[in-house]
């Protein structure tokens, strides 16, 4: 079964959507979604330096993003505001990133395909990448996910309930920095923070509680991953950025009813 | 012993000293009421508390399995957020629905356990932090400014229902507030902060303490008139550390 690009190719896709969905509940109610950006852009660094110590793609980008997730965490609050501490990082990693990749002579590399993601050459072994990353990120996620939440409600009533919210936005860093590592391959840099938002804010408006935003996050993404690899075939399209028009279209519609059933019958005839 | 014992607290950020060698103490069964201008440090003294500010010098000892509520002093929850009272309430706690409606209910808000906290009015938001500071049946409770955006009688409400919930439970109470009148006369105890205790004492004795007065000026008419304090040390502002800051 595995055999076929499209089978692993729509796996793939499944379990990037998976490990994004409740991951992207967070950065969608914490305002991180610049965070999600500037670690994925951390990554085309961690590219450029696999390739050049010969070592797995996946072990580079988790690295820079790790590095990267964990002095922003560091940095934050220390003279420059978040967002512009983000952009110098994320865009300075970026470039030496691209910079770094020339340098590389000898090695033919599609930067396309970091880019925007090769979901169509997802191997066996990017799958298992792909899925035990995945299974982490839930599993992590899960096992704190009370605390997570009220570190992400208020800081003081985490402190006052007898834990530190450091601790927890740290959990939240490696999450991250996982996620974008196994997802590189799937949709590519400049993609990643889409799977992270979209579907979690698609589900806002279907969701009555946290943890059925997170289920529906999932839900969501794992029907963009599967409908956009198919149009991909159909329309022969690129199939990291259709997956992500499936999932920009699935919340232009729910956002739509979320908005309508708000405003009740009054605009029922529009 | 104390519930709660402040030992030569400092606190500084950066440079800036915000609390320089705080000593206070909360017992059981009693409200203490922290006053103090802005930036005097009154939030910073309850952060130290529950633990979420490290003091470069002093201790904050907690009497050994001491439980706190703490209601805090704004909470934002995002509109992306969906979540219910109840959801809310029981997020840290693991406690039985039943517990949940009787904390509502003695937060003077019955009925609001399916709603979603983003419906609440700025008085029923408040009540449910109340109400889930209360449920784990507290020692003491640590409110920060809780009545901010609250109407005046709403506020009055709010306080009334503070004693009320000391009535019963027999719970003590520490809260930071800027509304003088109203909190003092519900207070055992207040405390008059400025980067330093500047003077304590019981509501019951006269408001006449020209630290007190310096802070807040005379204007604030009669219900000042209930706390009387015992001028005993000299006030020499070249410790204070505000100015020793700059």
């Amino acid at each position: 079964m595995l055999d076929d690009f499209m089978t692993r190719a729509t796996l793939a896709g499944v379990g990037v959507a998976f490990a994004a969905a409740p991951l992207g509940c967070f950065v969608v109610w914490r305002r991180m979604a610049y965070f999600g950006d500037a670690t994925a852009h951390a990554a085309i660094l961690g590219v450029a330096l696999s390739l050049t110590f010969q070592m797995s793609i996946f072990a580079g980008a988790l690295a820079v993003a790790l590095v990267m997730a964990l002095t922003v965490t560091l940095l934050a609050g220390r003279g420059y505001a978040m967002d512009t501490l983000l952009g110098v990082l994320a865009h300075s990693a970026l470039a030496f990133g691209l910079v770094a990749v020339s340098f590389l002579s000898g090695v033919r590399i599609d930067l396309m395909a970091y880019l925007f993601g090769d979901i169509l050459a997802v191997s066996r072994a990017d799958l298992a990448v792909i899925w035990g990353g995945a299974a982490l990120v839930v599993a992590l996620i899960a096992w704190r996910w009370s605390q997570l939440l009220t570190a992400t409600l208020n800081e003081e009533l985490a402190y006052a309930s007898g834990f530190d919210p450091k601790r927890e936005q740290l959990i939240l860093t490696l999450a991250l920095a996982v996620t974008v590592a196994v997802a590189i391959k799937v949709v590519g840099v400049l993609l990643i923070a889409a799977m992270l938002i979209i579907p979690a804010a698609a589900a806002r408006s279907l969701a009555r509680s946290p943890e059925s935003m997170a289920l529906i996050a999932a839900v969501i993404g794992a029907f963009s991953a599967v409908a956009g690899l198919r149009s991909a075939y159909v329309f022969d399209t690129p199939a990291g950025p259709s997956i992500v028009c499936v999932a920009a279209i699935l919340f232009a519609c729910l956002s739509f009813i979320g908005w309508r059933s708000r405003h009740g019958a009054r605009f029922i005839l529009f | 012993m104390s519930l709660v014992s402040v030992e030569g607290l400092s606190v500084r950020y950066g440079a800036n000293t915000v609390l320089h060698r705080v000593d206070m103490t909360i017992e059981p069964g009693e409200i203490v009421t922290i006053v103090g201008p802005n930036g005097s440090g009154k939030t910073s003294l309850l952060r130290a508390i529950i633990g979420a500010t490290r003091p470069v010098a002093g201790r904050v000892v907690k009497k050994p399995g001491l439980k706190i509520g703490y209601v805090p002093q704004k909470l934002h929850i995002d509109p992306t957020l969906p979540i219910s009272v109840e959801r809310f309430m029981r997020l840290t706690n693991r406690v039985s629905q039943q517990h949940c409606v009787d904390a509502l209910d003695s937060a003077g808000v019955p009925d609001l356990l399916k709603r979603q906290m983003s419906q609440l009015s700025g008085g029923q938001f408040q009540r449910v932090l109340l109400a889930r500071a209360l449920i784990d049946r507290p020692d003491v409770l640590l409110l920060d400014e809780a009545t901010q955006g609250l109407d005046q009688r709403g506020s009055a409400a709010f306080y009334q229902q503070i004693e009320a919930v000391r009535r019963e439970t027999g719970c003590a109470i520490l809260m930071i507030s800027h509304e003088l009148h109203v909190v003092m006369s519900a207070s055992d105890r207040v405390i008059c902060l400025n980067g330093h205790v500047c003077c304590e004492g019981s509501p019951a004795v006269v408001a006449s303490a020209p630290e007190y007065r310096a802070l807040f000026g005379t204007g604030t008419g009669g219900a000042l008139a209930l706390y009387r304090h015992h001028h005993d040390h000299h006030h020499d502002h070249s410790e204070d550390p505000k100015e020793a800051a700059q």
